[in-house]
């Protein structure tokens, strides 16, 4: 008997269709991931499965829960469904918890809004469902707040509170997009546990390929609205018969070749750099505690060298990157570009600085939404003593324009005319615009779809090879690391524990923690292998 | 929590003698003597200068700084240069006027906005919405001394259910005294309560599109136990800034609702106590109404840790 059916789902917000005729089935005990880029409707399905659809929607089509269809299930039936019969687990657990209330609490109201159990017996089976899901109450108390818990830990009482009841079928909308890698292998091996467990379905929504093929039993590519190819998990990898499935593999672990570094000058000097923060006081008398983000970190960047950092969320990367650019005072040690100091005394040197630039991550906050896009790439040109002006400068904007891929007419448009890729385009234009010595990619592809991303390292490849550029690139992915980096360090409590090229890093990890980060990262099944 | 408290209390002290200071010397550097006001231009030097050391004017002003305030710990706000009563016991009498009124009007305002602030957010969009919305622009444009006008033609000289001013006095009982503030509470707490019910309303609506609201709707609470169990208390902290606002205002603010009603309370003393120049009363009844407010501000703080966990342990 088939646990969840899904027939002919169509869907509709305000009249705009959003879902064409999604079909998926999931039995007692499987694992069946939806996957696909952003827009294709994966998070809809997931979503009109739960009947939490926003205003305006109206669906068509069957979705049976054992048999009944849950489109004609009155609000009342429904809610008495949600958290019973079927659980669901979110993106962000940083905010899918209400601060004001305890996880206790939380995961008892599951409990008790389904007058389940007794309020006694229902704090009992919160402890009990706490300690499964890895909070066990002698260490991690019902009384404890949400932000008394790191992004992982909150994970873990969202899906205690999807599965106090035992759900029949359990719904993680990319449930592991937001944790660390090494967060995301544990939470991953948890829900996969569960699933044998509870004999569960789980309906996973993720655009990640490698975390897909290492989980799920069942595939379904969809793209705008549409399943576009389904199948099981080594059967869909191996024969993909969509070109769309095809790209979208090729997309997430796509390689480029960088040109071999030039020349053997130091660019970038870092020497041993601590940067503290000051943490509140414990008594009104007390000294102000310590909080070491940056403990000693000292590495050259030669030009025409592209190098890697990479490490876990709260390692002080971010810290590193923003001592780098001048943006934050360090407590000793020394940040010297082109032999020359980043801070002279305690104030940023401006002569430094204008031979950096940044690319950040967020390709939709870091635009001034007011200006037109050949005043946004300009931006930069305030660095310099003599900017260039008039015929010079409509120049210079044409030629970033055109070396980004994008033409010299988009510079009279406004950034919300772009999409997410083409930002991320434009971004990387302003940087190269006042051909700074050096950029830092901070997370600058993390927020991006595959097929993009894969646009986007090509676009740094080539600029590579035209430009000479140096880099430093930050990210979490070590995938992307891999291929658009020929050095690398790897970062842990404000430490560099490893450096090298990053082939060796990769292939022959020394330290025991890139073993474990590069142990953890989901990886990608090779084509070759599985159609052999 | 402990600390959290202690930190604010400091807070509060400092605030409280930065703004002693700074009244005392706005007032010192007013121009006009108080013993030439209450003698008359013709009065003769000495006259002056012996009320003056009656008034205590003639010391320095680090001193008379220090008696002043050494007075009010005391309870001693000296005497009134014009009535020539004690300034504490003007005060306390006012004061039994304007702070069960201030109360009596929040306490309304706070009635009246709640439910109608989370009725709106919960019916966004809708009828019930727009009509609770159109009633709060209308109580927020029209002055409340209107409103106070239209309550004494319908209710006092139509109905005849209240008086039309004055204040009996407690001495009457708590269900008389009530009643005569009856009127003019509700006339502040109109407008005030508008005011609130649209931060309510905004309020809830951010917390609405919040990702733990959907969490909640996942486990299987109704659109409505999702709103009270986990909307209500987080819209609280904006909410709770305005209170805190409001009820200094209404504390002090209230002067032409005191004239509309002919009560004697704090605003109208104030404002007589200007016109005469009686300084001695004015820097006290300042100063009492900046320690209500900081007092208030404090009682506001505490209020956001009891709803917000994140404060408590911040500190």
């Amino acid at each position: 008997m088939m646990l969840l059916q899904v027939g002919n789902l169509s869907l509709s917000i305000h009249g705009v269709p959003i879902l064409k005729r999604v079909n998926l089935s999931i039995d007692p005990g499987q694992i069946v991931a939806v996957t696909g880029e952003s827009g294709s409707g994966k998070s809809m399905t997931a979503l009109a499965v739960m009947q939490l659809l926003p205003n305006g929607a109206t669906a068509e089509g069957a979705i049976r829960l054992d048999g009944a269809n849950l489109l004609t299930q009155s609000e009342a039936e429904m809610c008495a469904l949600r958290g019973a019969s079927i659980g669901m687990v979110f993106q962000e657990p940083m905010t899918a918890l209400n601060p004001v209330k305890t996880i206790g609490d939380q995961v008892m109201e599951t409990i008790l809004i389904h007058k389940a159990m007794p309020p006694a017996q229902a704090r009992t089976r919160a402890a009990e469902v706490l300690t499964r899901v890895g909070l066990p109450p002698d260490r991690f108390p019902l009384s404890r707040y949400p932000h008394e818990l790191s992004g992982g830990q909150r994970q873990r009482v969202v899906i205690a509170m999807a599965i106090a009841l035992r759900p029949r079928l359990l719904i993680a909308d990319e449930p592991t997009t937001a944790l660390d890698v090494t967060t995301q292998a544990q939470i991953l091996d948890l829900l996969k546990g569960l699933v044998r467990e509870y004999d569960m379905g789980l309906l996973m929504i993720t655009h990640d390929l490698a975390v897909v093929s290492d989980m799920a039993d069942q595939i379904v590519v969809m793209r705008h609205g549409e399943v576009v190819e389904s199948g099981a998990t080594r059967n869909l990898f191996r024969d993909m018969q969509h070109p769309y499935t095809r790209m979208l593999f090729e997309a997430s672990g796509h390689q480029v070749t960088l040109p071999e570094p030039t020349q053997q000058r130091p660019l970038l000097e870092v020497s041993q750099v601590v940067r503290d923060y000051r943490l509140p006081r414990k008594g009104l008398l007390d000294a102000p505690g310590h909080h070491r983000a940056v403990d000693g970190v000292s590495f050259t960047l030669n030009r025409g060298e592209r190098l890697g950092l990479v490490g876990e969320s709260g390692c002080g990367k971010s810290t590193l990157t923003r001592a780098i650019l001048g943006l934050e005072d360090i407590q000793s040690g020394q940040i010297m570009l082109d032999g020359q100091p980043v801070f002279t005394g305690h104030r940023p040197n401006l002569a430094v600085r204008r031979k950096m630039q940044v690319v950040f991550q967020d390709p939709y906050g870091s635009f001034n939404p007011r200006h037109r896009v050949a005043r946004l790439i300009t931006e930069p040109f305030h660095l310099l003593e003599t900017p260039p002006k008039g015929s010079e400068r409509q120049d210079r904007i044409a030629e970033m324009l055109t070396a980004v891929g994008l033409g010299p007419d988009d510079a009279g448009k406004y950034i919300h005319e772009f999409s997410g890729g083409q930002r991320q385009r434009i971004a990387i234009a302003r940087a190269l615009i006042i051909q700074p010595e050096l950029i830092l990619f901070d997370e600058a592809v993390s927020a991006l779809d595959v097929s993009v991303r894969a646009q986007i390292l090509d676009l740094l490849a080539e600029l590579c090879e035209a430009y000479d550029l140096t880099y430093l690139f930050i990210s979490h992915d070590l995938s992307v690391v891999r291929t658009i980096t020929d050095h690398v360090l790897v970062m842990q409590s404000g430490r560099i524990v490893e450096q090298g090229r990053t082939e060796q890093v990769f292939s022959d990890p020394q330290h025991s923690y890139t073993q474990t980060l590069i142990a953890a990262a989901p990886q990608l099944p090779e084509i070759g292998k599985l159609s052999a | 929590m402990l600390r959290y408290t202690l930190k604010r209390l400091i807070s509060l002290l400092v605030s409280l003698a930065v703004a002693s200071v700074v009244i005392f010397t706005v007032i010192e550097v007013a121009p006009g003597d108080p013993a030439s006001f209450m003698l008359g231009v013709n009065a003769q030097e000495d006259t002056l200068a012996a009320l003056r050391a009656e008034l205590g004017l003639d010391g320095s002003r680090i001193q008379r700084y220090f008696n002043w305030v050494g007075g009010m710990v005391a309870g001693d706000f000296g005497t009134s240069y014009t009535y020539r009563t004690p300034v504490s016991q003007m005060i306390a009498d006012r004061l039994w006027v304007s702070l069960p009124l201030a109360l009596y009007a929040l306490t309304l305002s706070t009635l009246i906005a709640f439910p109608a602030g989370i009725y709106a957010a919960a019916r966004r969009g809708k009828p019930g919405d727009l009509a609770v919305m159109g009633a709060t622009q209308l109580g927020i444009a029209v002055p409340n001394f209107w409103f106070a006008m239209m309550l004494v033609l319908i209710f006092a000289i139509n109905l005849r259910w209240f008086n039309a001013g004055g204040f009996v006095g407690w001495g009457e009982g708590l269900w008389a005294g009530l009643r005569s503030l009856t009127l003019p509470a509700v006339a502040l707490a109109l407008p005030q309560a508008a005011i609130l019910a649209r931060v309510m309303r905004s309020a809830l609506l951010d917390i609405l599109g919040e990702d733990f609201m959907r969490t909640a709707r996942a486990k299987g609470l109704s659109r409505r136990q999702a709103l009270w169990r986990h909307g209500v208390r987080n819209a609280l902290i904006p909410v709770l800034t305005i209170i805190g606002l409001q009820f200094s205002f209404l504390l002090a603010g209230s002067i032409i609702i005191e004239q509309v009603f002919y009560l004697p309370g704090l605003g109208r003393l104030v404002f007589q106590a200007i016109s005469a120049r009686d300084l001695i009363v004015v820097e006290s009844v300042v100063m009492l109404l900046v320690f209500a407010v900081i007092t208030v501000n404090f009682l506001v703080d505490l209020a956001y840790a009891a709803v917000d966990p994140r404060l408590r342990s911040r500190s």
